[in-house]
């Protein structure tokens, strides 16, 4: 009987050692991850911190931005962030109730297939119609997709030739003396317009996952009991998706309100003494002042502690943000199940 | 049912379908109002003069080094205004972001979803989320500031701003992308084909590399493409730490200026319908085409992905 040769797979320790070698290195890029974004947070809270203080919060910048406060800039970013949220988040709510209420939930192929075998039935017309809604939710959802990919500077350009050039002149020419402008020039509006197409993708990709979450159970229920569409739709799906619609549109808000590149051509001002007092006004704003403190210094070292106040009250801004959706999320998940 | 629920439902269903076709009508209009103030360079002969794609892409004049043959000088007297120190410039941005992002994504998101232990795990998800929440202006002020002076004690750089500094910026903000994506598809590989491999005598490690991450590659490769598509289009890391110099060199220590940086830093100035005003916003368009290939190819991967392994992997 001739010795079987041992397969090569058999755990030898000389395999055991050379895994766990591999897998330390693999779980090193997980520590080289958390390093980083400690290194970054420590030093903006070591430098930062300190910089924070009653006057900075609550003062405009003096001496050509060298000292005083950024008072201005919190304000300006607020009122971008609610505006572009009033824009935002009830059309991103409308196109996902749109994607995942009224278009078939069968999907494109399956849609279509059912279509092409119904020669000759009755009800032709009807799966025609919904193989064709069944294609413009797909092209919607691509679109989408594509939108959340597009540089945030694109959207800055296409603010200024949209929004700015095309929307702002043409009201101007209708309602405004010949050569006034003021519509027609970057204000609080068109940044926040500009940032409301950005934030889009989040908000309808988050409230599709919500919607996803009631269960069809609830709006057949509710459809048989005599409701209509709309009905269902204010009393039951959105009810049940409330807090997963609101994560996802918190989550969105934080991202444009620290998005810089959209707001440089539309609005975004470098230094203004006074508040904006209307939606026609340009504004400061948080982290476009970081940009102006870090490149356009004319004494680096002396404005390092107003830069290092200034990244800490955005990013606590963002996160504190973030955090909101996040407890909200972890709150509903854990009520779920 | 009575009159005035069924005209309501009628509304809202009308108001909804609007709603569906917003996301479409705006990426028609972005591409077409960027688009649009690119055509004088095809059609206006003053604009024409100066900015036409000749002169974007061919060799300008004699010089003895590649810096010397294609030089961006938009507003000088004699306008130059070739694209390519500055396409130069962002394919290295691009690279080292890449370089840096994608091993460390991958690695981490292979680490995560196929050794770490669940508490582990619960760590790293809102991690990569905080990390993906820092705006990209905290980025590229950190990079400026901080990591630019780093790097230099460090390594001796000539240039405090360079390719490596703003491209390792550029790739922390990367890593979040690359780890999602490939972690999702990670965990949508069914649990029957790592049984399988285990019953066959592999190793936890062998499975992970060999059956595991084979499996996931379509993940693996939209998480790359998808990278790639933010790493071409960020802005505001690669104009605070690049150094905002568009030399025409191939070496990752000089200073860069990329598409975006430039767009960001110029368009505030310049005049609305000059050559360097269509010039921009060629760019522009040149970004939007980019990025729009890049995440049809990365979102279709996903999806065919997705049908394939017979459940959601977002």
């Amino acid at each position: 009987m001739t010795a079987m040769p041992a397969p090569a797979t058999m755990t030898s320790p000389n395999r055991r050692i050379g895994d766990k070698v591999a897998v330390g290195l693999l779980g090193m890029s997980v520590v080289l991850i958390i390093a980083i974004l400690v290194v970054i947070l420590g030093n903006v809270a070591f430098h930062g911190i300190g910089a924070v203080t009653w006057e900075f919060i609550t003062k405009p910048p003096r001496d050509g931005l060298m000292a005083g406060g950024i008072m201005p800039a919190i304000v300006g970013t607020a009122a971008l962030v609610i505006l572009m949220s009033i824009a935002a988040v009830p059309l991103g709510v409308a196109t996902a109730i749109y994607l995942h209420e009224y278009t078939p939930a069968e999907g494109l192929s399956l849609a279509w297939k059912r279509f092409r075998v119904s020669k000759g039935r009755p009800g032709r017309r009807r799966l025609f119609f919904r193989a064709m809604s069944a294609l413009l939710a797909t092209i919607t959802r691509s679109a989408v997709a594509n939108l959340a990919g597009v540089p945030s500077i694109v959207f800055g350009l296409f603010g200024l030739g949209f929004f700015i050039q095309f929307i702002g002149r043409s009201i101007d020419r209708a309602t405004q003396p010949p050569g006034e402008v003021l519509w027609g020039q970057g204000s609080l509006l068109w940044a926040a317009c500009t940032l409301a197409l950005l934030t889009l993708p989040t908000v309808i990709v988050a409230t599709e996952e919500a919607l996803r979450t009631v269960p069809q159970d609830l709006r057949e229920a509710s459809l048989a009991l005599g409701a209509t569409q709309w009905e269902t739709i204010r009393r039951v799906v959105l009810p049940g998706s409330l807090s997963g619609i609101m994560t996802g549109a918190i989550l969105g808000i934080s991202r444009g309100a620290g998005e810089v590149a959209p707001i440089l051509f539309t609005g975004a001002a470098y230094y203004l003494p006074f508040l904006p007092g209307d939606v026609t006004d340009q504004f400061m704003h948080l982290g476009y002042h970081v940009l102006i403190l870090s490149t356009q210094s004319p004494d680096v070292e002396a404005t390092k502690p107003l830069l290092y106040g200034t990244v800490f009250v955005l990013l606590a801004l963002t996160f504190l943000l973030n955090l909101a959706g996040v407890i909200i999320r972890s709150r509903t998940r854990s009520r779920a199940r | 049912m009575n009159r005035g629920r069924r005209i309501v439902n009628a509304l809202m269903t009308g108001v909804f379908s609007v709603a569906g076709w917003v996301a479409i009508v705006f990426i028609f209009l972005i591409f077409l109002f960027t688009f649009k103030e690119t055509v004088p360079i095809f059609t206006d002969p003053e604009v024409k003069e100066e900015a036409n794609l000749h002169k974007f892409f061919a060799e300008q004049e004699k010089g003895e080094t590649v810096s010397d043959r294609y030089i961006w000088q938009p507003t000088s007297d004699r306008p130059k205004v070739s694209l390519w120190p500055i396409i130069l410039g962002t394919l290295k941005a691009t690279f080292v972001g890449l370089l840096f992002a994608c091993p460390v994504g991958v690695a981490a998101a292979v680490f995560s979803s196929e050794f770490a232990p669940a508490k582990l795990r619960e760590v790293i998800k809102p991690v990569i989320e905080l990390l993906a929440g820092i705006p990209s202006v905290v980025m590229g002020f950190f990079a400026l500031i901080v990591l630019a002076t780093w790097l230099q004690d460090a390594f001796g750089f000539t240039y405090r701003l360079n390719a490596i500094n703003a491209g390792l910026a550029l790739g922390f903000a990367l890593v979040p992308i690359v780890y999602t994506i490939s972690e999702d598809g990670l965990s949508a590989v069914p649990r029957s084909y790592r049984e399988a491999a285990y019953a066959l005598g592999a190793s936890r490690l062998q499975t992970a590399l060999s059956v595991v991450l084979p499996a996931a590659a379509p993940a693996v490769f939209a998480s790359f493409v998808l990278a790639f598509g933010r790493a071409i289009g960020e802005t505001m890391i690669l104009l605070m730490a690049g150094g905002n110099a568009a030399l025409t060199s191939f070496s990752l220590l000089d200073p860069l200026r990329t598409l975006s940086a430039t767009i960001a830093a110029e368009m505030g100035e310049v005049v609305v319908g000059s050559a360097h005003y269509s010039a921009l916003f060629f760019m522009g368009t040149l970004l939007f085409v980019i990025t729009f290939i890049s995440n049809t190819i990365g979102t279709w991967v996903i999806h065919g992905m997705q049908r394939r392994m017979g459940g959601s992997a977002s």
